[in-house]
């Protein structure tokens, strides 16, 4: 990739030398830029959906895709052709223009978050000034294409699971956004190349696990993983919103699906475990893929295992789960981060400047803001337990009374 | 890259982004038989036909939620300029973003304490 990058530059140098108009040579350098950047996402996909399928047939005692190719690696690629001749049913009251958008917008969505994620120091779709606010206004998009797809369908299913996954995003969308706020505050910058350089010294993760806790959570339930899979609970909506589409539109919501959980790997990755920060980075670039893949890889296999090992909630405990802890949450840790920022700079325990890549330096300030959170993750705690407490104890007064009614029910 | 051309980035990315999901649907739509019929157009339901008109009323929780979710999610983009400049900022901006955050935090509690936050 970094000879491509190059690549592409010396084209547009050519090309602009040997007479083009030197516009239309940047433009061809963007045009060629931007097609690498779109398609790298949906040529990972083809691999990801592979390695979900073994990955759930390990964990439920089974062997997994195993017929087409080695190891079943070209699975995925069958499954595509099957799907592209598969015969393409439009329900009768469907509207059709929106009906035939929303799968396309729900891949669109995500892949243009990866205009914004830096791969390595220099490759970099583009390195917005903005670049947080920038995905976070993208990523919503696929919101939207949820509910065209069950509006236009013209089912019952599909409208009310479009409903509840409407709720879902968007009451997912703030625990999101402040845990954004958390890395954004630390570097002093929402460009993405500038976040993942401030943590040379100490990964965000460290200053505030609890952001980036937050963070993983909201975005398996952006994407409607399990815990969260409320979006296409089989056994209550038959499928969700995505009912009435077949064939290859059916296989889009399910692409962009997959390529969501690895881009929101990549963010959290690039935003709270230090991107591709890593030693020689900086002689060799192409080491920055390595390490920001390797790290975004780990966490979309964690977000395997949560998904096969966790049961689904009901919608009313994700919405407790949402509005009654994560939100309040993540408000009191932007608040305590601010804190002890301040704290940090009036002790002096930040590092000076021009030490900020140096690990020894940044310790005071990393212990104060663990410090912190740990004091944080113990309150919530000690609060849980009570509440628990409360909860069962309650459950029990209401168990005895029915214990004491059954012999007079008896009786009469 | 100037901001000219970082903002032409993403409108070129905006426009190409589009191309490669919509290529499989249009292939799909030259090499997929076409039969329909009455029946197989027919809505899904669980093997009876679908009573009344789809687009029915929705409950008025999700107008609820929508609406908080509205109310955080504007104040939130107000908090991005301080959380970027939070690192210029003396401890008067603090208490100004805590002011700030109290106030989103308040409207959550009222919403909370007067029961719309329950799901039933």
């Amino acid at each position: 990739m970094n000879e491509c990058r190059d690549l592409i530059n010396t084209l547009a140098a050519c090309l602009s030398t040997s007479g083009w108009d030197p516009g239309l040579a940047q433009f061809v350098q963007i045009l060629l830029g931007v097609v690498l950047v779109t398609l790298a996402p949906l040529i990972i996909v083809i691999f990801l959906i592979w390695v979900e399928r073994k990955f759930a047939a390990r964990i439920q005692d089974r062997i997994g895709p195993n017929r087409v190719g080695p190891w079943g690696l070209l699975q995925t690629i069958a499954d595509a052709l099957k799907l592209i001749t598969k015969e393409d049913i439009t329900p009768a009251g469907a509207d059709r223009v929106v009906f035939n958008l929303a799968p396309i917008v729900s891949v669109v969505s995500v892949i243009l978050i990866w205009a914004v994620i830096p791969l390595s120091p220099i490759h970099i779709g583009v390195d917005l000034e903005i670049g947080a606010l920038y995905f976070i206004a993208v990523g919503s998009i696929g919101t939207l294409a949820i509910m065209m797809a069950g509006w236009s369908s013209n089912n019952k299913y599909a409208l009310l699971g479009a409903f509840r996954v409407v709720a879902q995003l968007v009451s997912y969308e703030i625990p999101f956004v402040f845990a954004i706020l958390v890395p954004v505050m630390l570097a002093g910058s929402m460009g993405m190349q500038d976040i993942v350089d401030a943590q040379r010294g100490m990964w965000f993760a460290v200053l505030s696990p609890i952001a980036a806790a937050i963070f993983f959570l909201s975005a398996q339930a952006e994407t409607g993983r399990a815990p969260f899979d409320l979006i296409e609970a089989e056994s209550e909506l038959v499928a969700g919103y995505n009912i009435e589409y077949s064939g290859m539109k059916f296989g889009l919501f399910f692409a962009g699906e997959f390529v969501h959980v690895l881009t929101n790997a990549l963010l959290l990755v690039a935003l709270f475990f230090g991107g591709w920060v890593g030693p020689f980075v900086d002689q060799l670039p192409i080491l920055g893929f390595v390490y920001m893949f390797g790290k975004a890889a780990l966490f979309y296999l964690f977000s395997l295992l949560l998904r096969n090992t966790l049961p689904r909630v009901r919608i009313d405990q994700m919405m407790n789960f949402n509005w009654k802890f994560l939100v309040p949450l993540s408000v009191i840790n932007v608040a305590v981060v601010a804190f002890l920022l301040q704290v940090v700079r009036a002790l002096g325990l930040a590092p000076a400047s021009g030490m900020e890549n140096d690990l020894i330096a940044n310790l005071p300030q990393a212990a104060v803001l663990l410090a912190g959170n740990l004091v944080i993750i113990a309150v919530v705690l000690q609060l849980l337990r009570n509440a628990g407490r409360r909860d069962r104890s309650a459950e029990a007064v209401v168990v005895s009374k029915e214990d004491e009614m059954l012999p007079a029910q008896a009786a009469h | 890259m100037n901001v000219v051309n970082e903002w032409a980035f993403i409108g070129v990315f905006m426009a190409v982004a589009w191309i490669f999901p919509t290529l499989p649907i249009v292939l799909a739509a030259f090499v997929s038989p076409r039969k329909p019929n009455a029946i197989k157009m027919q809505t899904y339901e669980c093997g009876v036909e679908t009573v009344g008109d789809t687009w029915v009323q929705f409950r008025v929780q999700y107008y609820i939620h929508g609406l908080v979710f509205l109310i955080f999610d504007v104040e939130m983009i107000f908090l991005f300029p301080w959380a970027m400049a939070y690192n210029q900022l003396d401890f008067f901006a603090f208490g100004a973003g805590l002011l700030f955050l109290f106030l989103l935090t308040d409207g959550l509690f009222y919403a909370w304490f007067k029961g719309d936050l329950e799901w039933s």
